[in-house]
């Protein structure tokens, strides 16, 4: 069980910011998030674009924000459940909570923060009808174990990195390796790119450009696929196969924590905006894109703002004896939970004789 | 008066007609977030950058007015399902007086 004083559901800006404000407030953090690294939206789909409206930086990409942020907050010693996606909650005799990872790591801490966003980033899946039918039964939208394709036939979808790296790697495991794409151009790295067409020409991948899968037959299990080209003269073939994997991205969703109980308008969760971000369940904040309020803006800095707000408040609930004035970090400095301590430097009184 | 009519076809199919500003810098995208054509978190949300596809709309008429696609917007939609040759990222689409009277029908959200 993982221990904390805040848990933040989201590893975005705004869950990475609350770890700073929390801290220097002396209160822990551990944050979770359903991607294998931190920065959320900010990684994930635009780390090489462009900000021009975070106060103070005229102009900075995405992804260097994030790595900014992670050290900003390093003396605090976060603690990340990555690649997990936040499943369940559970409300303790106590008034804490613990909550339960698609992993089943569990987590317990007296205040739950959900910074998720628009949500975690689940696989796109393509409307393929009774596609649900053939999932984990020779339909996978996440390449898991490579091992699982040894010697089976396997067809891709996808025109991306990720489609494009998997029929690579698969092409020297699998006894068959399909990749269909719906035109001619990929929009992976030109690497990539290249060494498909290479495989292609050798007989080691399928090329099949120009198509789309529409269709999938099976019993019990996945059998074949129906693959449509554009060409109509060549119309559908039908494609006997073990395994079928569509790599089209990700997209997020909301997801389980729509199922906590809490108060959802539009796709996103209301919260007390007149005071601290609290949920209707109380214990449990939501900051940053994932609320919702009248005039709410999904900005970056309005999250930056809401975090700031939201740990004044958590620091109430977990210490309800303790006096406590906001204090500037220009007058007491950051001092991490590393030992490290950041001040600005004192005027030196020496006398010159 | 700096706006236009532009009829926008929903997701259930209902058709609005709605005036639209050619002067506040917007785009398609953001003109049916702003009349809430579609709920908030099934549209435009990658912001308008043409990386998440949400905002796919079909264009019923006005084709040749429309900007040519960019790169960017045509390897997105290549990601994209339900994809038809008159299928564009709405959010790739400013607002400008050519396109008065354009009419265009939002595509299908296809997350359940």
């Amino acid at each position: 069980m993982i221990k904390t004083d805040i848990l933040i559901i989201g590893a975005g800006p705004t869950g990475l910011f609350a770890v700073f404000e929390a801290g220097l407030l002396k209160m822990k953090c551990h944050l979770i998030d359903a991607l294998p690294q931190a920065g959320g939206q900010c990684s994930e789909i635009y780390p090489k674009i462009p900000i021009y409206d975070i106060p103070g930086f005229p102009e900075i990409l995405a992804g260097d924000l994030v790595d900014n942020l992670m050290e900003q907050i390093k003396p605090f010693e976060p603690g990340f459940t990555l690649g997990e996606r936040a499943e369940t909650i559970d409300k303790q005799e106590d008034g804490s909570f613990i909550v339960t990872t698609s992993k089943g790591t569990k987590h317990h801490a007296p205040v739950v923060v959900i910074a998720g966003g628009l949500g975690s980033f689940e696989p796109r899946k393509p409307p393929i009808p009774g596609i649900q039918k053939y999932e984990d039964n020779g339909v996978s939208y996440i390449i898991r174990d490579p091992e699982v394709y040894r010697d089976k036939k396997v067809v891709i979808a996808g025109g991306g990195d990720s489609a494009l790296d998997w029929s690579i790697f698969l092409a020297d495991v699998a006894k068959e390796v399909s990749l269909v794409h719906r035109r001619k151009d990929f929009r992976g790295a030109l690497d990539s790119v290249e060494k498909v067409e290479e495989l292609s020409k050798i007989g080691k991948i399928n090329l099949i450009t120009d198509a789309e899968v529409v269709d999938l037959k099976g019993e019990q299990k996945l059998e074949a696929v129906i693959i449509r080209h554009k060409d109509e003269a060549r119309g559908e073939e039908e494609k006997q196969i073990d395994h079928f994997i569509p790599l089209f991205g990700l997209s997020p969703k909301l997801g389980p924590i729509g199922n906590w109980g809490l108060e959802i308008e539009k796709n996103a969760i209301k919260v007390d905006n007149a005071y601290d971000y609290q949920t209707n369940i109380p214990g449990i904040y939501a900051i940053g894109d994932v609320n919702t309020y009248k005039g709410k803006l999904k900005l970056i800095l309005c999250g930056f703002h809401e975090a700031a707000i939201m740990c004044q408040s958590a620091y109430q609930r977990l210490n309800p004896d303790k006096k406590y004035v906001m204090k500037y970090t220009t007058v007491s400095g950051v001092n991490g939970f590393d030992g490290s301590k950041k001040e600005a430097k004192r005027e030196v009184i020496k006398s010159i004789n | 008066m700096s706006d236009i009519k532009i009829t926008i076809i929903d997701r259930e199919g209902e058709a609005h007609t709605v005036d639209a500003p050619t002067d506040m810098n917007m785009n398609l995208m953001e003109i049916i977030r702003s009349y809430e054509l579609a709920p908030e978190g099934t549209i435009g949300i990658c912001g308008g950058m043409a990386m998440c596809a949400s905002c796919q709309c079909y264009m019923l008429n006005l084709e040749h007015m429309l900007p040519e696609m960019s790169i960017e917007e045509e390897d997105m939609l290549d990601q994209a399902f339900l994809v038809e040759d008159n299928s564009r990222l709405s959010c790739q689409i400013r607002i400008t007086h050519e396109l008065n009277g354009l009419e265009i029908k939002i595509a299908p959200t296809t997350e359940e």
